[in-house]
Parts: C-alpha cells; structure tokens; sequence
C-alpha cells in the first residue's frame, strides 16, 4: 500500500528543479491500492483468513495504516522510513525481503502509484519472490489453491489462471471500495501494527529534473450552436491540419 | 555506451502493434546518435513472415520466437526469452512500447537485470553518452527527466507519441530464430475476450470523441458513436460518466483511466476537470463542445464550441460525413 498525494491536489515543484514539494499536499491511500485491499477484504469475508496491509513510508503513514484497518484489513506491517529511495526496484526489493519471512497465499498491489507513475512494484516484487502475477486484473475468482484473474488489455480481457501463492495488481473496475464507519475508525486504533525497519537497497533510477509540462497556447470559442460546427471543420481541416 | 539498441515489438495477433514501429523508428534514432545497431525482437505465432518489415523502420537485426504457446502474451515465457536474449547480445538500451504486455513485461526484466524502467517515457535523448528520458508523472501535471545507473538502461514509450517513420531505402535485416523451451510457470493463459467488434484502443486511436457528465445518460452516447465511426474513431469518456456507470472504465481518460494522445480529441459535455485534464492534455488538437461557457474545458482546448451537445454533435456528424464524402 502506497500513501500518494490526492489526485484533486495541485503539485509545486521544489526550487532546486530535482524534486516535488509535498509538505503541505494532502495525503490518502494510493486509489489502486483502495481497490486492491477492498479485494482482499471480499475474499476474506468469503473464504476466511486475514488480511495484512504492507506500506514503506514515513511516519506519517500511521494515518493511511489505520485507515485501511478500519477497511477490514486486521493487522499492518510498516516499514518505516522518513527517505526511502524513491526507485520501484529498491521498493519491491524491501518489499520482496519483507514478504520471505511472511506467509501468504495472495499479494495485492495497486497497478500504480498515482503519483510517480512508474507500474513496476507488483511484477517487480513477484519475480523477487518466484511467484506469478497477474497485473492490470478486472476480475480475481479464489478457489481451492487456484485463481483465476481477467487482466485488462487494449479492447478487452485476458484470462488468466494461477496457482497460490500469487500476486495481482489491481485495475480499477476491480471493486467499489467501501466506506469506514465511525466505529471502525474507533475499532482500527486497537489492531496490531508491526513497525520495523525495511532492509535498504541501493535505487538505480536518478531525477535529474522535474518541470511543468509547456502550457498550451491559448485556443479560441469559435461560436454558439450548430453555426460553429461549418467553420470547425474547415479549421480542422485548412488551420489544425488534422482531418 | 556499447551494445545494441534491443527494441521489443510487440504483435496483436496477425500483424505487429502500430507502437512497435514507433518504438523500433525511435530505437534507429538513438542507435544513429550513438552508433550502435538496433535489434528488435518479436515473439508470437506466425510472426516470422512478418519479421523483416521491422527494417523499414530502421531494424538492422530482428530475432523470431515463434510459439503456438506465445500467441497470447504469457509473462513467464516472454521474460525468458528477452532474457535470455539479453544475456547473447548485451544491449545498451532495451524499448518496450507502454502497452499493456509492455507495461508487464518491462519491469519483470529490469529486476532481473539489476536496473529498473524508466516508465511511460515521451522523450528519449542521449546526453554525454548517458540515456536521458522524459517521462510525466503525478499524471501529467508534471514532467521529470531519469536517468539510471549501470547498463542496460529499460524504457517503455508512451504509445502515439513517437512517430513511426519508414525510411528509403528500406534495411533489410537479418533475421534469426531464437528457440523457444517452456520454462516452468504457474500461469495458464487462457483466452482473450474481446470488448465487442474489433475496435482501436484508445491509447492507439488518432481520433476520440469524447462524453462527461454533459450527456445525461448512457443512451445519449449513441450520437458520439456516430460521430466517431464517421471520423474513423472511438469514444471515450469522463471519470464522471464512468462512476455514474453509463460507459466501461476501459473507456476512462484521465489520472485514474486511461492517458491518450490522439491526434484530434473531441470533448462533448466535458468540464475539463484536473482529472481528466491530465489524461488528454497532449492530444494534438483538442476541441470542446459545451453549454456551458465558463467551463475549464474552454481554458485550454484549441477550439469551442458554446452550444448544445445535442444540437451540435449530430450537426458535426452530417458536416463530417459530407467533408470525408468529399475527401
């Protein structure tokens, strides 16, 4: 589980040009990560068992912690790390040491962090492990020792079956996360969080720069209502050049 | 930097992806720049007849694995045979197109590898013989530059943002046949079901025409379908319109959808909120259709139109159908 900035939040850059100044950006559970442990609380609710919530972050991350056990996880494991390198192998490496001492039959990730954007952790971490991953899945049916996932891909699914342990990362249209009652809230606060270092890796990846993306030249309203639409497509096709 | 340039180019069923010629056309530009060759790889069934094509975009050498097996993209056995493949050739760099099997299949390889993917990259440069890439993050709202330590450096690009160019003369590449043993896996692909009638993806479309909120309900897309099966495109949609479960999430553009690149995007009742913003910003020519005249849309769309998506879809239809009956 990622802590990722609200995908509402406007992102400053820091006035080195290397960096993304998060002091004052409001922080929730990556949303990929929300479908993920919805997953694994359904599959919980059917088949019985726990569900364990693994972040590497800061400090600060207690906040997404309890938020996901008042979701129905029942126990989170923190790595804690105020600069943990901020490079995907380094991650599923730490996360990969962490997972040898735990046993599981299903791993859930997010497919992203919404914020860096890299897509990597997941797979990453399951070849770490030797074990399949199913990434981008729509669909996760669990039955005795098998699972069978529907990945999402250009114009439609691909079906896919497993044996576990296995891992998946989480697609959208996984599941509709649940909201958390007051008393949940209340309930999470005494669930058992496990803080300990995670192993250090070196990261490979270097920033070198981080800019705003160039702003758009300004466009123009062409008209109201259909009088418009003649002159759009002549503009397409005489000024944009794209029809 | 030493060793080949190794492209991955990627097949969709019979024929390669419009994304592995971008991504083998790009791989000849660095290639020049570095003066190194470029490989390219592609893995699947019935693929080798088409393997020599790759050198119209630049393919100086392209290795063929071809495997009933490899039909569909299966994790475990395309890994091993990239990595395999790595391993004989020692490439400087390794392209992958950010598909969804490039997406998969790069990190896989990267760990291996002891390096990680510069993901979803829309600009590569060589800069004192060091792999710079481009690649946006937090959705777009920014853009930051990578490099990485050691050798290969793995990069996945972006789909329909690098331009597939032929050359003349043509290379007429070399072309190997790589032997294929399954590795054991855990994984059985089973099938690939399709979405309905074979359609573009969104990512590879050059036109989307697109709904929000604006089009009041899921049957109201009918005139958006219309327009883009005039304009030879397809439809997407707003996250709004996706919650409200009127269109697919594959139909999604946006932070939490799908980030396209077409060359026209057409937003139809769209508000153009950061959301969205994000996940079409670098169409090339954007155009707006609302009612609604302060909405942010308008901000940064090329050009508007402030009326009715009712009225004046439909009339775009019939202008476009007389525009392409004329072209």
């Amino acid at each position: 589980m990622r802590r990722a900035p609200d995908t509402a939040t406007r992102i400053k850059i820091s006035s080195d040009g290397k960096s993304v100044v998060t002091s004052d950006t409001e922080f929730v559970i990556n949303p990929y990560e929300e479908y993920a442990l919805e997953q694994g609380v359904q599959l919980k609710e059917k088949h019985g068992g726990e569900v364990t919530v693994l972040t590497i972050g800061p400090e600060k991350s207690t906040s997404i912690i309890l938020k996901a056990l008042a979701l129905g996880a029942d126990r989170a494991i923190h790595l804690k790390s105020e600069n943990f390198p901020d490079d995907p192998s380094a991650v599923a490496r730490a996360i990969a040491a962490e997972l040898k001492t735990v046993e599981f039959d299903v791993l859930l990730f997010g497919k992203k962090g919404v914020d860096d954007d890299n897509q990597q952790v997941g797979p990453m971490v399951a070849e770490l492990l030797g074990i399949p991953c199913v990434t981008q899945i729509v669909k996760l049916d669990i039955t005795t020792g098998k699972a069978v996932a529907h990945r999402e891909v250009e114009g439609g699914v691909i079906v896919v079956e497993t044996s576990l342990p296995s891992a998946f990362t989480a697609e959208k249209d996984l599941t509709v996360p649940r909201y958390a009652s007051l008393r949940e809230l209340v309930a999470a606060r005494k669930k058992p969080i496990l803080v300990k270092d995670p192993q250090q890796f070196p990261g490979v990846l270097e920033t070198v720069s981080v800019q705003y993306p160039p702003p758009r030249p300004p466009g123009r309203v062409l008209g109201k209502g259909i009088e418009a639409v003649p002159i759009l497509v002549k503009i397409l096709h005489e000024e944009a050049k794209v029809i | 930097m030493q060793g080949p340039i190794l492209v991955f180019a990627e097949s969709s069923g019979t024929e390669f992806r419009k994304s592995a010629f971008e991504a083998v056309t790009e791989g000849r530009r660095l290639a020049d720049l570095s003066k190194t060759e470029v490989h390219a790889l592609c893995i699947g069934h019935r693929v080798k007849d088409r393997a020599s094509s790759l050198g119209k975009f630049g393919a100086d050498k392209v290795y063929v694995a071809d495997d009933e097996s490899l039909n569909l993209f299966q994790p475990d056995f395309y890994r091993q045979i990239a990595l395999d493949l790595t391993k004989k050739i020692h490439p400087s760099i390794i392209l992958l197109p950010a598909t969804s099997t490039g997406k998969d299949l790069a990190p896989r390889l990267a760990i291996h590898l002891n390096t990680v993917v510069a993901a979803d990259c829309t600009e590569l440069e060589i800069r004192d013989q060091e792999l710079i890439a481009t690649r946006p993050a937090y959705a777009g709202k920014v853009l930051l530059k990578v490099k990485m330590k050691g050798s290969p450096n793995v990069a996945t690009l972006r789909p329909n943002v690098f331009t597939a160019k032929e050359r003349a003369p043509p290379i007429s590449p070399s072309v190997e046949s790589l032997s294929f043993q399954k590795p054991t896996t855990r994984m059985t692909v089973r099938e690939f079901v399709t979405h309905g009638a074979k359609k573009q993806d969104l990512t590879e479309a050059g036109v989307i025409v697109s709904g929000g909120r604006g089009m009041g309900g899921p049957e109201n897309y009918k005139i958006l379908e219309e327009l883009a099966s005039v304009m030879g495109g397809v439809v997407g949609a707003s996250r709004a319109s996706v919650d409200a479960g009127w269109r697919p999430h594959s139909d999604q553009v946006g932070q939490t959808g799908r980030t396209v690149s077409p060359t026209l995007y057409i937003a139809c009742g769209i508000s153009g909120a950061i959301q969205h913003r994000v996940g079409m910003i670098n169409s090339k020519v954007i155009v707006a259709i609302n009612k609604d005249p302060e909405a942010p849309i308008f901000g940064f769309a090329d050009y508007g139109i402030i009326g009715d998506v009712f009225e004046v879809v439909p009339a775009l239809t019939q202008e476009m159908r007389k525009y392409y009956g004329k072209n």
